[in-house]
């Protein structure tokens, strides 16, 4: 071990104490936002990002028309009023349209716009990443034991509890902060309140927004503003809120303080990642309390009961069937290498998609880090080649058990949840395991990956490999479909609709979602071993949050009310993908705009709105 | 034969005391009745009787066998069937299915993958929405039904695990007056052929003192009164908790509630 010097150990908990205001200062404002609004805004990342851009271009203009700390932190202050009204546009505009939508809807949508804004903060502020300026009157470092530590830095000490003081003044004191709480406890008090309900949503996400500003602008004189500030906080601010309990303001600070030192030891004896010290504190909490530190039973998100319904066997199944095979089977008579390679990829991304709606659409357990189970497939097939030189044969089952067994152990943890939570931990599981690939060089390649991952000779080329997978995919979603239709899909379909119905008939609610999660998590295991060798690589962005929201926006796009909807959400997203992209630089912003178009306006997806079309003229 | 005995059963929510020292037997065949004003407890008490709840203090024995902390799940297998004051049906099953599926689990097959759900129990099922009047709508889904007869279905529901004690939460609420007698004529019924102990609560005064053989009476979650409807109808302590309502409990004159 290191030897600890006192001085040491006294930076290190000052350093611990500045992340731990910084995080609580936009934390704050995603709980409040929560208490209130019930929606997770993934945008709130966003917004502190916006906070450190705008503060980091507008400072310095400040600061040559007057030098000072006046201007300085008139700045950071106008900063965050800025992003205040970017808050209060964003609720006019989209949040005000999914109060009551189901919780998926509103973590998709303002993950719309997340991926909006990232597009814009780069046409507006440029790609360079900006460095702010150091604060006037706070340059000089000062002496702690012996060390130097940065004056700035014990500013922001201070920030935190003043901005936890102010809010609780707010709070206590103000007849918004008397709605605030009151919403916040008790959900239908909302709806009584009339008219009075827009505006308190509205002053809600400005004050929301503006904590959120404020954070991001604070972080200018420690490190530059860049594009990937968004995700980096809206992770470490989703595990504040959710330790302290969603909603809840000293729950938030009492865990960020937690997290703070955390990150500042846990440097110590994880030095590579710290992330995962931190989502493993949440792993442990939220397992011993399933609603955070402070958080209550009551305070749970939106509905999450849409999904798959009864519908009546349609006649002719057989021939679709046959149809389906035949058109399968005899696509590479007329198709070239390059879209043999498109349709294997669809094939692989439908599956994917398919196994995530076992869990969403049928169990209604909004699962936000399904790319674990891709990622734990394709990995698992490639360690299986690389260190012990299997063949495909033996690396596909290999990669399709690991993927079982890692979804075994995440289910286990995340079955006791729901809703919101539920959500937030599969995420940071994903999370856990993106950071594991990353970091792990030794074994899993770090940032690189795993390359060399080929299949068998009679697998390989364009043809075998797709007529491979085609079968492979097949099967397994038609397993998955007899798996949906039999009883224990129902189970799961019963659970999701009344949980209290379910358990008063005897259904052991948790074993089947237990279950569910294996077999979605194997089959999305096997979809992932199929890339890696479609691929012949894998690396961490297979484990990543996008890979899950490229899943989720599957589901979407085809309707999660449908069985066939996510088949279909991954054909067209990968076309879309295919059309736009070479077409414009600015993709994630049509993709962000699709997403939320999709659910302001077609919320049953393709399939679904075909559907109903068809059955209303029927 | 006592079938149900509930002994000093406790809760309190914070400071509110929902159920102070309940306790209370039914028999088999038995209608019960719980009455009291809004917010007395009986929900509280039909939540700790059926396992949604665990209570602070206090026991519940099923046959002699002490249930307390058992799961709603545990009870179910133990002869408890319920339906809710909300109903609680699977509104994306069709009314069959909602049935199917509690006899899917009664046989222990919920963990079924092959043979579809739809095609498993769907004589008995409809059987048995035929003893709720509900037949004709077995295939309608659960979510296009009038609310009361969603409440029917839950019925069937209830009744698909062989229950030996049926709980009640509000039966008939939302239902016409004419539909309320019916419902319940029927729910006696079928209690007394099959021996099945029921306990109820009602806010519907005519459904009470018309079908309970015992009334017990609840207020802020304390036991004021037990006895025959006539008993507690005469009951002074009775009357003044009904206190500006006390007409509510004379025998109604053949015109229905406003
Ligand atoms: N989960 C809970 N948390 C807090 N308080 C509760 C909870 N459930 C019930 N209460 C309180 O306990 C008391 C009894 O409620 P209960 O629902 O049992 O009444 P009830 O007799 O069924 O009323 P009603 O006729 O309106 O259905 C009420 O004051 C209620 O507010
Ligand atoms: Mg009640």
């Amino acid at each position: 071990m290191i030897a600890l010097d006192p001085s040491f150990l006294a930076v290190q908990a000052l350093s611990g104490l500045s992340s731990a205001s910084s995080l609580f200062i936009t934390a704050c404002g995603l709980t409040i936002v929560f208490g209130v609004t019930r929606i997770v805004n993934f945008a709130h990342g966003s917004l502190y990002m916006i906070g450190a851009y705008t503060a980091a271009t507008l400072i310095p203009r400040l600061l040559e028309f007057s030098f000072g700390p006046t201007a300085f932190w008139a700045g950071i202050l106008a900063s965050a009023l800025i992003v205040g009204v970017i808050g209060v546009i964003i609720e006019v505009v989209l949040l005000r349209r999914i109060y009551g939508a189901p919780e998926l809807f509103q973590l998709l949508a303002t993950f719309g716009v997340v991926l909006v804004v990232q597009d814009l903060v780069v046409q507006v502020f440029g790609p360079e990443d900006i460095l702010g300026p150091r604060a006037p009157g706070l340059r000089a470092p000062v002496d702690i034991l012996g060390r130097r530590f940065p004056s700035y830095e014990l500013a922001l000490i201070a920030a935190g509890p003043i901005v936890l003081g102010l809010v609780w003044l707010l709070l206590r004191r103000t007849r918004f902060g008397v709605l605030v709480r009151a919403a916040t406890q008790d959900r239908d008090m909302v709806a009584s309140l009339g008219v009075n309900q827009a505006l308190l949503f509205t002053g809600t996400l400005f004050l929301g927004a503006f904590l959120a500003g404020l954070g991001g602008a604070l972080q200018i004189p420690r490190v530059s503003a860049n594009t990937g500030m968004d995700l980096a906080i809206i992770a470490e601010a989703f595990v504040v809120t959710v330790v302290g309990g969603m909603g809840s303001v000293p729950g938030a600070f009492l865990a960020a303080l937690i997290i703070g030192q955390l990150q500042a030891f846990g440097i110590l004896i994880f030095p590579k990642s710290t992330l995962v010290v931190v989502f493993l504190l949440m792993a442990v909490v939220l397992a011993i309390r399933p609603y955070g530190l402070f958080g209550r039973a009551e305070v749970i998100g939106g509905t999450h009961a849409v999904g798959i319904a009864s519908r009546k066997p349609q006649p002719g199944r057989p021939f679709i069937l046959l149809f389906t095979v035949a058109a399968l089977a005899g696509f590479p008579l007329i198709a070239d290498a390059y879209l043999l390679k498109v349709a294997t990829e669809i094939l692989i991304f439908a599956l994917f998609a398919f196994s995530l709606q076992l869990l969403i659409g049928v169990g209604g357990l909004v699962s936000f880090g399904h790319a674990a189970f891709f990622g734990l497939g394709a990995y698992g097939a490639a360690l299986a080649v690389k260190w012990f030189g299997t063949s495909m044969e033996t690396a596909l089952p290999l990669g399709l058990a690991l993927a079982a067994l890692g979804a075994g152990l995440i289910g286990a943890f995340v079955v006791r949840l729901s809703g919101i939570y539920l959500a937030m931990m599969t995420l940071a599981a994903a999370q856990i395991l993106y950071a594991v690939a990353f970091q792990w060089v030794d074994v899993t390649g770090g940032d690189n990956g795993i390359v060399g991952v080929w299949p068998s000779r009679w697998a390989s080329g364009p043809v075998p490999y797709y007529l491979l997978t085609a079968a492979l995919t097949l099967v397994a979603v038609l397993l998955l479909k007899r798996i949906i239709d039999a009883p224990f899909g129902y189970a799961l379909r019963a659970a999701r609709d009344s949980e209290a119905r379910a358990e008063a008939i005897g259904l052991a609610i948790r074993r089947h979602r237990w279950l569910a999660f294996i077999a979605a998590g194997a089959a999305a295991g096997l979809a992932g071993g199929l890339y890696a060798f479609s691929r012949g690589s894998v690396d961490p962005s297979l484990l990543g949050i996008s890979t899950s929201v490229d899943a989720l926006t599957m589901l979407l796009l085809g309707g999660i009310q449908t069985v066939i909807g996510p088949l279909v959400g991954a054909g067209a997203l990968h076309a879309l993908r295919d059309w736009i992209m070479p077409l414009t630089p600015l993709w994630r912003l049509f993709l962000g705009l699709s997403i939320i178009a999709m659910v302001l306006l077609f919320p049953r997806g393709l399939v679904g709105t075909v559907r109903d079309r068809w059955e209303a003229r029927a | 034969m006592t079938l149900l005995t509930v002994t000093g059963l406790h809760k309190s929510f914070g400071g509110v005391v929902a159920a102070r020292d309940v306790s209370f037997t039914v028999a088999r065949g038995e209608m019960l009745a719980i009455i009291g004003p809004n917010g007395a407890g009986k929900s509280t008490v039909f939540n700790m009787v059926g396992g949604q709840l665990g209570p602070d203090r206090g026991q519940v024995l099923i046959d002699g066998q002490d249930i307390t902390h058992a799961s709603p799940q545990a009870r179910f297998r133990g002869g408890v069937g319920r339906t809710f004051q909300v109903a609680q049906t699977f509104l994306s099953m069709s009314a069959a299915e909602n049935v199917q599926m509690a006899l899917i689990s009664r046989f222990r097959q919920s963990r079924g993958l092959w043979t579809p759900a739809r095609e498993r129990h769907r004589a008995g099922a409809v059987d048995l929405l035929a003893q709720v009047g509900m037949a004709e709508a077995a295939d309608m889904p659960c979510s296009a039904l009038a609310y009361g007869d969603v409440k029917r279905v839950e019925l069937a529901i209830a009744l698909a695990g062989q229950p030996k004690l049926l709980l009640m939460d509000e039966p008939t609420a939302g239902m016409a007056p004419q539909e309320r007698a019916a419902l319940m004529d029927l729910t006696a019924s079928i209690a007394a052929s099959q021996g099945i102990g029921v306990l109820f609560t009602e806010h519907d005064m005519d459904v009470v003192f018309g079908h309970a053989a015992r009334v017990i009476v609840l207020l802020r979650g304390q036991i004021i009164a037990a006895g025959t409807p006539d008993e507690i109808r005469q009951d002074p302590q009775v009357r003044r908790a009904y206190l500006g309502d006390s007409h509510a409990l004379e025998p109604s004159q053949g015109t229905g509630p406003a």
